[in-house]
């Protein structure tokens, strides 16, 4: 009667066998083909190599200017300038100028790289109900699964390093760009699409003049939420090779330095909420078509 | 004389509308229940056995070029699903519809994109402005996607949205204006188009009366200059009376009546069209030349007249009953002779005869009056 009492599982001499065959054949796979998949994600290197050298090789004024310029086109509002100019002067006097821009240098990175893929593939979900019924459990997978299980074999095939670090951020970070683009789609007046098929729009037309648009909003909303989830993979991405703010606080921990941990991760705090309050004044400035409305 | 349409085609340029044997059925498998539909089960019946809505059932209806046809329900008769297969926005399951000799019904996604384009344009009842855009923008919309220059959709739309009496507006946004305007900048969109045919759904439901009638006027001084092919979808019988040259009544997604105005409201085909129309004001939709005796060309006149002396007072046809009965009553007339604009008496109206056609009587004249609208 045991088969009562503990739960029956398979002999365990079956489940070593499994796990010994799965591990062999995906180690047999890396060492076969991990040089061609390396070589396919090398344009990704380049590109975060381009994007680091790029942040950490203009001056720190120009960086400032800039910041305080894209603040103000995106917000026209002085206080957002001034906060954002504010932390990242603060971020520069506690000594963490460096890897603050490494950090910024991967998140902008990653971002691209969530909307290059996210919108287009949140736009064929939002066509096609079938595609909708296979990408939104693979999204709630990726939105749920413990990110340190597919660094495992992110990092057996790429190694330690910028890309499996951008591989494991993106991963993580994409999922509400492409649920998002989604569901501003399909919430678009369906009125207005009866309108504007009425004067024989292609499916591109549509798309491009009123679905996109219309869903702006909403994918705006995606893109905020892309940036701030690629923020806090920082710190787990640190520990397969990512620098950046990351590594102090990873040190800090192992070191039980609680003043390191805590002035790094307040830069995170702190261009968490520059990024979220610049996207968020973009996100509204472009409705401003629905701010004057009439009563 | 009431149906200009059949008598004049005036122009080149109106394209008529043939919907012939149309049927949409909803459901999952609406094909397989069309041959049941057309040996004669009724809506109830469809649905409490199969679980299938018939929403259409032969329909055949005939718009002449350049008329106004307006077809006329409560909610759930099926009139918007009508007006949405003469541009295919939805697909029906048995029929034919017949515009320039082509089935609309069997155009291929390109060839139907080109009509859409060029064809038809459309009103909607709830605008479908798009909200991001401005007036103008919007009103270019159909030119755009024609791929029309800027410049030149540009003046195009312009051109109308002063037409349509909004100067001043083509750089606000829709939120930015009132439903009669969002209306005016919808129906600028679709004239800005210069399709041959007009599709008009609900156009003015959401606008408030006084705002109804005014849009009315537009389109009906519109239809002047250009001459457009109207469908115009209303639930209301006035607006439907006021500006139909035909008027289809649509019942369950099967036309109950059709024909003129006047036909609808001396005539109604059974007791619901007469419930539809006993509230109506009879005195100024009935036309005298609908009422009237008729003098036959070549017959005695004097035989088919109750009174052998004509009356000096004349009128158009084209007035309503209510004149005919003021002009009566002011000038103390027990008949009016009726007189056609080239000055030649067409027939008279007896005082008897105009109370009896206000009040709904059927009187003994009646038979008169058939011989006079088939003349």
């Amino acid at each position: 009667m045991t088969w009562l009492t503990s739960f029956p599982q398979l002999k365990s001499a079956w489940l070593r066998e499994l796990q010994r065959v799965i591990d062999d054949g995906f180690r047999s796979f890396t060492r076969s083909h991990g040089d061609m998949i390396e070589g396919l994600f090398s344009p990704l290197q380049t590109m975060l190599i381009w994007f680091e050298r790029l942040l950490l090789g203009t001056p720190w004024l120009l960086v400032l200017a800039v910041v305080a310029a894209l603040a103000w086109g995106a917000s026209r509002s002085l206080r957002v300038v001034i906060g954002s100019v504010l932390t990242l002067v603060l971020i520069g006097l506690f000594g963490m100028w460096d890897d603050t821009m490494k950090t910024i240098s991967m998140v902008l990175a990653a971002t691209l790289l969530s909307i290059a893929i996210g919108l287009p593939l949140g736009i064929l979900m939002a066509r096609s109900q079938r595609v909708q019924r296979i990408i939104s459990p693979i999204l709630d997978i990726m939105q749920t699964m413990p990110s340190f299980v597919y660094l495992i074999p992110v990092v057996m095939l790429l190694g330690i390093g910028r890309v499996p670090g951008l591989i494991a951020v993106v991963i993580y970070a994409i999922p509400p760009m492409i649920r998002l683009t989604n569901l501003g789609i399909r919430q678009v007046d369906r009125e207005v699409l009866e309108a504007t098929d009425a004067f024989g729009s292609s499916a591109w037309q549509k798309l491009v003049k009123a679905q996109l648009p219309l869903a702006l909003p909403t994918i705006m909303a995606g893109i905020n939420q892309t940036i701030m989830m690629a923020l806090a993979m920082v710190v787990i991405a640190s520990m397969i090779g990512v620098q950046g703010l990351g590594q102090p606080v990873l040190r800090a921990i192992s070191n039980q330095y609680f003043t390191l941990g805590l002035f790094n991760g307040f830069a995170i705090v702190g261009i968490a909420i520059l990024f979220d309050r610049i996207s968020q004044a973009w996100g509204k400035r472009l409705q401003k078509h629905q701010e004057a409305s009439h009563d | 004389m009431t149906d200009p349409a059949t008598t004049d085609p005036a122009t080149t340029d109106p394209i008529g509308i043939e919907i012939r044997n149309l049927y949409k059925i909803f459901g999952a498998n609406p094909e397989a229940h069309v041959a049941a539909v057309r040996a004669g089960m009724t809506k109830a019946e469809l649905q409490a056995r199969h679980q299938h809505v018939l929403g259409l059932s032969d329909i055949n209806i005939q718009v002449a070029p350049g008329s106004i046809q307006v077809i006329m329900g409560l909610s759930g008769s099926g009139k918007s699903t009508l007006i949405r297969h003469i541009n295919r926005l939805i697909e029906p399951t048995a029929g034919e519809i017949v515009i320039e000799g082509r089935n609309v019904v069997a155009m291929p996604q390109a060839e139907l994109r080109a009509f859409r384009r060029h064809k038809t344009a459309m009103v909607f009842q709830k605008f479908g402005l798009l909200p991001h855009r401005t007036v103008l923008d919007n009103a270019a919309y159909g030119l755009e996607v024609q791929g029309i220059p800027q410049a030149e959709r540009y003046r195009t739309a312009m051109r109308w949205i002063e037409r349509v009496g909004l100067s001043g507006f083509e750089k606000s946004y829709p939120s930015q204006l009132s439903g009669g305007m969002q209306q005016r900048v919808g129906l600028a969109r679709a004239l800005a188009n210069d399709a041959p045919i007009l599709l008009m759904d609900e156009a003015y439901s959401a606008l408030d009366p006084l705002i109804r009638y005014d849009m009315q006027t537009v389109l009906l001084d519109l239809q002047q200059e250009v001459r457009k092919t109207i469908v115009f979808i209303t639930h209301d019988l006035d607006e439907a009376l006021r500006i139909g040259d035909r008027i289809a009544l649509l019942r369950d997604g099967s036309v109950i009546q059709q024909g003129t105005a006047q036909d609808i409201v001396l005539r109604p085909a059974d007791d619901y069209v007469a419930n539809f129309v006993q509230h109506v004001d009879r005195g100024k939709v009935l036309k005298v030349g609908a009422v009237m005796q008729a003098r036959h060309g070549f017959d005695a006149p004097e035989a088919a007249l109750p009174d052998a002396a004509l009356p000096d007072a004349a009128i158009a046809p084209e007035a309503s009953i209510a004149e005919a009965l003021q002009q009566m009553a002011a000038s103390r007339l027990q008949a009016l002779r009726v007189q056609d604009p080239q000055g030649h008496t067409i027939g008279v109206i007896p005082f008897q005869a105009a109370i009896n056609a206000y009040t709904g009587q059927h009187g003994g004249q009646h038979d008169g009056q058939h011989d006079g609208r088939q003349a």
